[in-house]
């Protein structure tokens, strides 16, 4: 569908426009936003992204949606998402996209109490407090439930040992929400939510180089780790209800989050060359980008028709879980022909030799592969299509 | 599922109700046993066109709706779920759009109130060589005092029996491959020059092979301008091609539906087959390209409506992805089933060979992929 937008939505779109473009620094247009958002160390050296932050939070949109008697914007879900679309249409970025506000925000807001809620989401409105995510440990990836981390009750704190692995940007956090396990004799139902201090004794966290070069990836070890019993978001042992939640608005903001990319056709045109009539020269290829950049408008056009049928509430639109694993594929693919464009110049790892274009290609074609990975792999997504969403029966 | 206005649900319910009730998939089989070769069932056109399904994109002042193709799209996809023959893509939605762009008042006249009432079939005699490529029509149109003199060959014709004339594409000028030299005609299919025979094709479609030894006519029967046939085509094939594409979508989810559902009865091994993860992952698999081509399909019905500049790319982009999405379908739902999806006694094989069908029809999902790369500039 297209949307129709009525005249006060318009309105709003136009005056979010101005104001993004009378103050994002210019310095920022065509950095990496996620780099920003994912990696503590390059965002706290950067002045223009905390002037942009600054800025964005000043303004009340560090988390446009949410109540204001918890540091949100106190706008509706539709302007908010108006606020980012304008971001990018503006060349701009969201500043506060982090997993705090995407993730552990809208969590707590369900499901914490009153106390919680005032001490932990105003900071992650405000930017002020980096979050890391300690779901996964070195025997709890896809299998997430069969997690070990042991959550002793110690009176008037619980006391945690374990490991947790792939957790983004924890040398650099803050804080970590955390499932932890306090009941051994059930599985999903023995997991708690806790909530714990970085900087308490016995967190370390180590990071871990990945294939395509970066170090945002870290283990996390807990050892005799004291965290107050007031942490605990949900209740003891009903963690996985929590979690589940939040691994929805995981899937949604990785589902939504990658469909803004520029066409290959020209990046072709230039390294590959063009035929008689104009065309890509290599035609298999060709064929190929042709292929992909269909797929990816449609699958544009799925976010689209998935945004206007709930507004409109006549649907739910495409599951999430079949519109994260076509988004990752898409995406993967995108970053393969990219790869096979550039040639012999998609093969560089540093230096001048290459150009940062070169250089930040070959680094997301191998960082790429994490997409069908994290946040619930390919396998999981599509186990979840068929049951929840086909009502296929378990074995 | 779309955000459809009002007149849309109706129609949508109006016409999920009526393929059930009157056209389920068993009457496929029925027009396939009949052997009239006309690849359709006169009576439940009849009615299609009572409730005014013929006239959906016909303008008011000619006796139809004018609701738009969105609108057709809407009743398309119903009656695709139950493999539903009729001439609605070919008469009531292209030959119809053909005519009230290009089509002279008196033209018009003699023709949209018919085709709205569902008493006139306007097929589309376009493809000649082995794979749809208007621009490679052969077919001359020679001038003849004040009017034409038509030679050639046009196959398949789709409904070509049963049609009462017929949009047929001839070259008037340049050579074939020339996108322009080609001039569409309005020819009654009476004409003693015109000779018809059936095509017998794995499903009854009413295809025929058309051979024109000198059929003469006059310059009213002339659609558009002379020589300037090209653009007119490209666009009544885009409206064929969206309508098409969401007819295709309706068969694409109904055969996946069946599939599901005989998942969840059919038992091997002790357990429900669907309970086996390679088959769930290729159901849940076969659900994303359901839901890509549904958000291509309506955006295309949408962009023709809106008459959008893109709207070219985006029924190549629905046509294409359609066709994908409904051949996979249809294999993985005879695959799944068996050896029970192998016999004619079961539905699965009214699928594969209506995706065939349906994805040949107006251009493959090959010719689409080109047709979209040159129209965004790859």
């Amino acid at each position: 569908m297209f949307d129709v937008a009525d005249s006060s939505e318009q309105a709003w779109r136009a005056e979010v426009g101005a104001w993004i473009r009378a103050n994002f620094p210019p310095e920022l247009a065509g950095k990496n936003p996620y780099r920003y958002t994912s990696d503590g160390a390059y965002a706290d050296a950067d002045p223009d992204f905390q002037l942009w932050l600054r800025r964005v939070v000043d303004h009340g949109w560090g988390a446009p949606s949410w109540p204001v008697e918890y540091g949100g914007g106190g706008l509706s879900a539709r302007q908010g998402a108006i606020i980012n679309e304008e971001m990018i249409n503006a060349g701009a970025f969201h500043p506060n996209r982090t997993y705090g506000e995407m993730m552990l925000g809208p969590t707590l807001l369900e499901f914490a109490d009153e106390v919680q809620k005032r001490q932990f989401i105003p900071p992650i409105a405000r930017g002020e407090v980096r979050w890391c995510q300690g779901f996964s440990e070195p025997g709890a990836g896809s299998d997430l439930a069969s997690l070990q981390t042991k959550c002793i009750d110690d009176g008037d704190h619980w006391v945690v040992n374990g490991q947790k692995i792939w957790t983004s940007g924890a040398n650099h956090a803050d804080w970590c929400f955390c499932l932890v396990r306090t009941d051994t004799s059930r599985k999903q139902g023995g997991i708690s939510f806790l909530l714990i201090d970085m900087k308490s004794a016995g967190v370390e966290a180590r990071p871990i180089t990945l294939i395509s070069g970066t170090t945002h990836f870290c283990e996390v070890f807990f050892s005799d780790v004291r965290v107050p019993k007031e942490n605990m978001i949900g209740g003891v042992n009903q963690g996985w209800t929590v979690a589940k939640r939040l691994l929805q608005f995981e899937r949604g903001s990785l589902a939504s989050g990658r469909a803004e990319e520029a066409p290959l056709g020209p990046i072709a045109r230039k390294h590959v060359g063009v035929d008689a009539e104009g065309r890509i020269a290599d035609s298999d290829l060709r064929m190929r980008v042709i292929q992909n950049d269909m797929r990816l408008r449609a699958y544009e056009q799925s976010l689209r028709r998935t945004r206007a049928e709930v507004k409109a509430g006549v649907g739910l639109g495409v599951p999430v879980s079949a519109l994260k694993n076509l988004g990752a594929g898409l995406s993967q693919e995108r970053a393969e022909l990219m790869i096979e464009i550039l040639g012999q110049r998609g093969l560089g790892w540093e230096g001048d030799a290459f150009t940062p274009e070169e250089l930040e290609a070959t680094r997301t074609w191998l960082h790429s592969k994490a997409y069908s990975i994290y946040g619930g792999s390919y396998e999981v997504q599509n186990n979840i299509t068929a049951k929840r969403v086909l009502g296929l029966p378990s074995a | 599922m779309a955000v459809l206005t009002e007149e849309q649900s109706l129609l949508r319910d109006a016409a999920e109700a009526w393929a059930q009730e009157r056209s389920p998939l068993g009457a496929l089989r029925k027009i396939r046993a009949s052997g009239d070769g006309l690849g359709f069932d006169a009576q439940a056109f009849a009615e299609m066109a009572e409730m005014g399904w013929a006239g959906i994109v016909v303008p008011e002042e000619f006796g139809g709706a004018d609701f738009g193709v969105h609108s057709m799209g809407v009743v398309l996809e119903q009656l695709g779920r139950t493999l539903t023959a009729s001439p609605l893509i070919v008469s009531s939605l292209t030959a119809a759009t053909g005519l009230k762009r290009a089509g002279s008042a008196a033209l018009k006249q003699a023709w949209l109130p018919k085709i709205a009432a569902g008493e006139a079939i306007v097929t589309l005699a376009i493809d000649e060589g082995v794979r749809h490529n208007p621009a490679a029509t052969e077919l001359r149109a020679k001038k003849s005092g004040a009017g034409f003199k038509l030679s050639g060959a046009k196959r398949p014709v789709p409904f070509g029996m049963a049609a009462h004339a017929a949009i047929i594409a001839a070259r008037t000028s340049g050579a074939p491959g020339d996108v322009s030299g080609i001039t569409l005609f309005l020819a009654p299919t009476d004409s003693a020059k015109l000779t018809r025979a059936p095509l017998i094709e794995i499903e009854a479609r009413g295809a025929a092979a058309y051979h024109l030894d000198g059929v003469t006519l006059g310059p009213e029967a002339v659609l558009g301008a002379v020589d300037e046939g090209g653009p007119l085509l490209e666009r009544m094939l885009d409206c064929a091609c969206a309508g098409l594409a969401a007819q295709m979508l309706g068969s694409s989810s109904a055969a996946f539906e069946i599939t599901l559902a005989y998942l969840k009865t059919r038992k091997q091994f002790g357990q429900l087959i669907g309970a086996f993860q390679a088959l769930q992952h290729r159901a849940a698999v076969l659900l994303g390209e359901i839901e890509l081509t549904r958000s291509a399909v309506e955006t295309a019905l949408d962009a023709l409506d809106a008459d959008a500049p893109e709207a070219h790319e985006l029924a190549s982009l629905a046509k294409a992805l359609a066709g994908d999405t409904f051949r996979r379908v249809a294999g993985e739902m005879v695959q799944m089933h068996g050896g029970i999806g192998m016999t004619d006694e079961h539905d699965a094989g009214l699928f594969l060979k209506r995706a065939r069908i349906d994805d040949m029809s107006f251009g493959g999902a090959g010719y689409h992929r080109e047709r979209y790369g040159r129209l965004a500039g790859y």
